[in-house]
C-alpha cells in the first residue's frame, strides 16, 4: 500500500464527478482527497485525488477512468513524481490565542494570521498533511474550535504538457 | 385569443422551419437508420409518443408489457442485428424498470439508446409526481447517459448517444429528456456524431504489438484459441476461421462467444467455463500459448486465476484497453478491433498444423461423451432429459435457428447442445445472468429476423418473471417458438444445494400454472410433452405451426449439468460427475 495522486482531465460536463467517483466506490477504494478546478486549458476539468492503495490497482483504476466518455485523460503518480500542497484553516479563541504561548507557535510552523477579531482569529498553514497536521496539534494546546483542511493540489515533475496529450488524443481519433 | 396565439407561432415555426423537441427525437431515430422502437408510454414521455403517433408508418413501435421486456427486447434485437436497440420509457417507474436491462446490456457489451421521460426541468430536484434522478441510478450501468432540458441540445447529445452506443466496445446510452424540452420548438438541422474528441473507441493497431504476437504464436507447439464476443461484434467471423485454419489452433469459446464459429468447424473444441467442455477447460493449463481475442476473462470462465493458465504465454487481442491484464496477465496485448486486429495478425504468421495437440482434445473429447455427452443424449429410457430436447430442436431446425435462452441450468444444456451454422444465431444473458431475459430477448430477436425460426429455451423459474410478454408476441403476430423445460425447480440453484449445501433444497421448489392454458389465454397454441415418445412429433407440430407456439417438456427434476467446475477450483479440475 502506497499513497498515489491521480490527476483525471474531464470534459465539464454535469454528473462526470459522479462517474468518477463510482469507478472508486466499484472497487472498495477510499478516496483520502479530491480536488477539482479547471487545468490550464480551456474547458478542461482537473481532478486531484488522494488515495492508499495498491499500485496494481491504482493502475487499474487509471484505465477505468480513461474509458469513460467524457474523460480526456487520466494519470497516477507517486509521491515523488509531484509537488503538491495543500492548505488547512484554524480558528481560535481569540482571548485563549493571545494568552498562550501562540506566538511561538505560530512562528514555528511558519503559518499566517488571516483574520483576529474581538472573539476569534484564523490561522492559515499550507504545506504537506504532516505539516499542517503537526499545527494542528501544537494549537490543539490552546484549543481549536474549527479546523478545515482543503484535497491536496498536485503539479507533475514530467515535462510533458496536457495540450501535447490532447494533441495526441486528436490524432488518435 | 389562445387559439390565435398558438396559431401565429404555427405559422412562424413553419417559416423557420421548427419542430418540438418530440419530433426531433422521432427524426433522429430515423436519420440513424432505427426501424423499431421497445418501449411503454406515461406522462413525461407523452410528447415523444405524440410525435411517434405522426411517424407510425416509417418507425415501428412494440408495445412490450413491462419496461425491463423493451430492454431486453432491444438487446435481443441488436445482438442478432448487429443495430442499436432502442427503447422508450417514461420517468420514474417507467425508467427505474430500464435498469435490469442496462446493467445487462452494460456487462454484456449490448448497443442500447434509452430515451427516458422526465418531468418538467423547473420541477427538477423538487420530488415532483414520478420524478426519479435516472441520470444518478443508472450512471454505474451505462457507458454514457445524459440529460437534457432544453430541445437545442437534443441533436448533439442524440447522435452522440448512438456514436457511443455503437462504437468501438458498444454498450448501453440513457438519454433522459425533460417533458418541457419534448415541447420546446426549436430549428431542425440534424448531423449525426463520428467524434468525440475526449473518446477513442477503436485504438491504432500497434505494429509492435503485433510483431510480438505473431512471434509468441509462430513459436506456440500447443496454442490455445479463446473466442469471446468481441469477434461477433467486430464481425470478425471469418477473419477468425482464416486465422485459425492458418496456424491449426483449436478454438474454445466462451458463452458469448457462441456460434462465432460453426458448431462442426474441425478446430472448434467447444465451449469454455464452469460447464463448458472438459477439453478446452483440462488443455487450457497444458497450452503453451493461449489466444484470447475478444474476451475478458470472467471468473465463470477462469476458475481459480491463481491456477489459470499459467505455464502459458498469453496473447490477448482486445478493444478495450481496461480489459489488458484486469484478471490475466497479457504477455501480448494487442489492441484494436478484433475484425482488423486478426487480419493483421494472421498476415504475420507462419502455416502450421498441431495434429498431435489436437488429438489430446479429441482423448479428452471421448472420455466427455462416454461419460457425459451420450448419455445425456441418448438416455433411452427414464424421465426426458433436457440435452435431449435441446439437440432434437437444434436437429428439426438444421442447426440454423436462433436459439435464446434464459439463465439457470437449462442455459447452459442449451449451449451445450445446440448447434450452429451461422454467427449471431444465439442471444443470452451472460454477465449479468438475468433470469426473465429470454422470453423478451426472442421477441426482439424476432423482430430483427423475421424469416428465421427465433426458438427459445427458458426455465419455469425464469418463465414466471417476465411472462407478461407473451402478451406482447400474440399483439405484434410473432411466431416466436417457446420452449419451457420444466424441471419443477429452480433447477440450477437446488443443483448447487445438493452439491454444495447438504441438499437443504431452501426455496427452490417452484410451481408453475399450466402454462399451455396460460398462453392459450393470449391466443398462443401450445402443448404439454411427459414422455419421450412423444417428444419429435411435438417438435415438428411447434416448428410446422404457423405463429408462436409454447412447448412445455416435463424433464428429470433433480437432474445436474455436468461437467463442473467448482468455484474455487481450477479449470483443470473440472469434474465429469
Ligand atoms: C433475476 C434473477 N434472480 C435470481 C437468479 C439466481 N438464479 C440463477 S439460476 C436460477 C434458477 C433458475 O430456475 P429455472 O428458471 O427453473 O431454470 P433451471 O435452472 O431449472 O433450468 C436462479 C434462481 C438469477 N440468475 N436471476
Ligand atoms: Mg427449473
Amino acid at each position: 500500500m502506497q499513497r498515489f495522486t491521480i490527476s483525471v482531465f474531464t470534459e465539464d460536463f454535469i454528473g462526470l464527478l459522479n462517474r468518477v467517483s463510482i469507478v472508486f466506490t466499484r472497487r472498495h477504494l477510499n478516496i483520502e482527497s479530491i480536488t477539482a478546478s479547471e487545468s490550464e486549458v480551456k474547458g478542461v476539468h482537473r481532478y486531484t485525488i488522494v488515495l492508499r492503495t495498491t499500485e496494481e490497482q491504482v493502475q487499474k483504476v487509471v484505465k477505468q477512468l480513461e474509458r469513460l466518455v467524457d474523460v480526456l485523460k487520466a494519470f497516477y503518480h507517486a509521491n515523488d513524481d509531484t509537488i503538491y500542497q495543500e492548505i488547512a484553516l484554524y480558528k481560535l479563541n481569540t482571548d485563549a490565542f493571545s494568552s498562550g504561548n501562540a506566538e511561538m507557535i505560530v512562528r514555528q510552523h511558519h503559518a499566517r494570521i488571516l483574520s483576529v477579531t474581538k472573539d476569534y482569529t484564523v490561522i492559515e498553514k499550507t504545506g504537506h498533511k504532516e505539516d499542517t497536521q503537526a499545527l494542528f496539534t501544537d494549537l490543539e494546546t490552546i484549543g481549536v474550535l474549527e479546523f478545515a483542511r482543503s484535497g491536496r493540489v498536485s503539479i507533475t515533475k514530467p515535462m510533458k504538457s496536457l495540450a501535447t496529450y490532447l494533441n495526441e488524443l486528436e490524432a488518435l481519433n | 385569443m389562445e387559439t390565435t396565439t398558438l396559431k401565429n407561432k404555427e405559422v412562424l415555426s413553419t417559416v423557420l422551419q421548427e419542430i418540438s423537441g418530440a419530433e426531433a427525437v422521432i427524426k433522429i431515430l430515423l436519420e440513424e437508420g432505427v426501424d423499431t422502437v421497445f418501449g411503454y408510454p406515461g406522462g413525461a414521455i407523452m410528447p415523444v409518443y405524440d410525435a411517434l403517433y405522426g411517424y407510425r408508418e416509417q418507425l415501428k413501435h412494440v408495445l412490450t408489457r413491462h419496461e425491463q421486456g423493451a430492454t431486453h427486447a432491444a438487446q435481443g434485437y441488436a445482438r442478432v442485428s448487429g443495430k442499436v436497440g432502442v427503447c422508450f420509457a417514461t420517468s420514474g417507474p417507467g425508467a427505474t424498470n430500464l435498469i435490469t436491462g442496462l446493467a445487462d446490456a452494460m456487462i454484456d457489451s449490448t448497443p442500447l439508446v434509452c430515451i427516458t421521460g422526465q418531468v418538467h426541468s423547473s420541477l427538477l430536484g423538487t420530488d415532483a409526481f414520478q420524478e426519479t434522478d435516472v441520470v444518478g441510478i443508472s450512471m454505474p450501468v451505462t457507458k454514457w447517459n445524459c440529460q437534457v432540458t432544453s430541445a437545442k441540445d437534443l441533436e448533439k447529445v442524440l447522435a452522440k448517444a448512438f456514436y457511443v452506443a455503437r462504437s468501438g466496445r458498444p454498450g448501453p446510452v440513457l438519454v433522459d429528456i425533460t417533458k418541457d424540452a419534448q415541447f420546446e420548438l426549436f430549428e431542425y438541422n440534424y448531423k449525426s456524431c463520428t467524434k468525440v474528441r475526449s473518446y477513442i473507441p477503436k485504438p491504432r493497431l500497434d505494429l509492435s504489438q503485433l510483431v510480438f504476437a505473431a512471434d509468441l504464436i509462430n513459436q506456440a507447439k500447443k496454442p490455445l484459441v479463446l473466442v469471446g464476443q468481441g469477434v461477433l461484434l467486430a464481425e470478425a467471423e471469418t477473419e477468425l476461421k482464416i486465422f485459425l485454419e492458418k496456424i491449426g489452433a483449436p478454438a474454445a469459446w466462451t458463452l458469448l462467444g457462441l456460434s462465432a464459429l460453426p458448431s462442426d468447424h474441425y478446430l472448434n473444441v467447444g465451449m469454455l467455463g464452469m460447464h463448458g467442455n472438459y477439453a478446452p477447460n483440462i488443455k487450457t493449463n497444458e497450452c503453451d500459448v493461449l489466444i484470447a481475442i475478444g474476451m475478458r476473462f470472467d471468473d465463470r470462465v477462469t476458475g481459480d486465476l491463481k491456477r489459470y493458465a499459467k505455464q502459458a504465454k498469453v496473447v490477448h487481442l482486445e478493444i478495450d484497453p481496461a480489459e489488458i491484464n484486469k484478471n490475466v496477465y497479457a504477455h501480448a496485448p494487442v489492441l484494436g478491433d478484433a475484425k482488423e486486429s486478426l487480419k493483421a495478425l494472421t498476415e504475420l504468421l507462419v502455416p502450421n498444423e498441431h495434429d498431435t495437440w489436437l488429438n489430446s482434445f479429441r482423448l479428452l473429447e471421448e472420455e466427455e461423451k462416454k461419460q457425459v455427452i451420450t448419455p445425456q443424449l441418448h438416455p433411452n429410457e427414464g424421465e426426458l432429459l433436457m440435452a435431449e430436447v435441446v439437440r432434437r430442436v437444434s436437429e428439426a431446425t438444421l442447426h440454423d435457428a436462433v436459439l435464446v435462452t434464459d439463465v439457470g441450468q437449462h442455459q447452459m444444456v442449451a449451449s451445450r447442445y445446440f448447434k450452429f451454422k451461422n454467427s449471431k444465431n444465439s442471444v443470452t444473458s451472460g454477465g449479468l445472468g438475468t433470469m426473465g431475459f429470454a422470453l423478451p430477448a426472442a421477441l426482439g430477436a424476432k423482430m430483427a429476423k423475421p424469416k428465421q425460426t427465433v426458438v427459445a429455451f427458458i426455465g419455469d423459474g425464469g418463465f414466471q418473471m417476465t411472462l407478461q410478454e407473451l402478451g406482447t408476441i400474440q399483439q405484434e403476430n410473432l411466431a416466436v417458438k417457446i420452449i419451457i423445460l420444466n424441471n419443477n425447480y429452480l433447477g440450477m440453484v437446488r443443483q448447487w444445494q445438493e452439491l454444495f449445501f447438504e441438499r437443504r433444497y431452501s426455496e427452490t421448489n417452484i410451481s408453475s400454472p399450466n402454462f399451455v392454458a396460460l398462453a392459450g389465454a393470449y391466443g398462443i397454441r401450445g402443448q404439454r410433452v411427459n414422455e419421450r415418445v412423444n417428444l419429435d412429433e411435438a417438435i415438428t407440430e411447434m416448428l410446422e405451426h404457423d405463429g408462436a407456439y409454447l412447448l412445455e417438456v416435463m424433464v428429470k427434476k433433480e437432474g445436474n449439468v455436468f461437467p463442473m467446475i467448482e468455484t474455487g477450483s481450477s479449470v483443470s479440475e473440472i469434474r465429469l460427475s
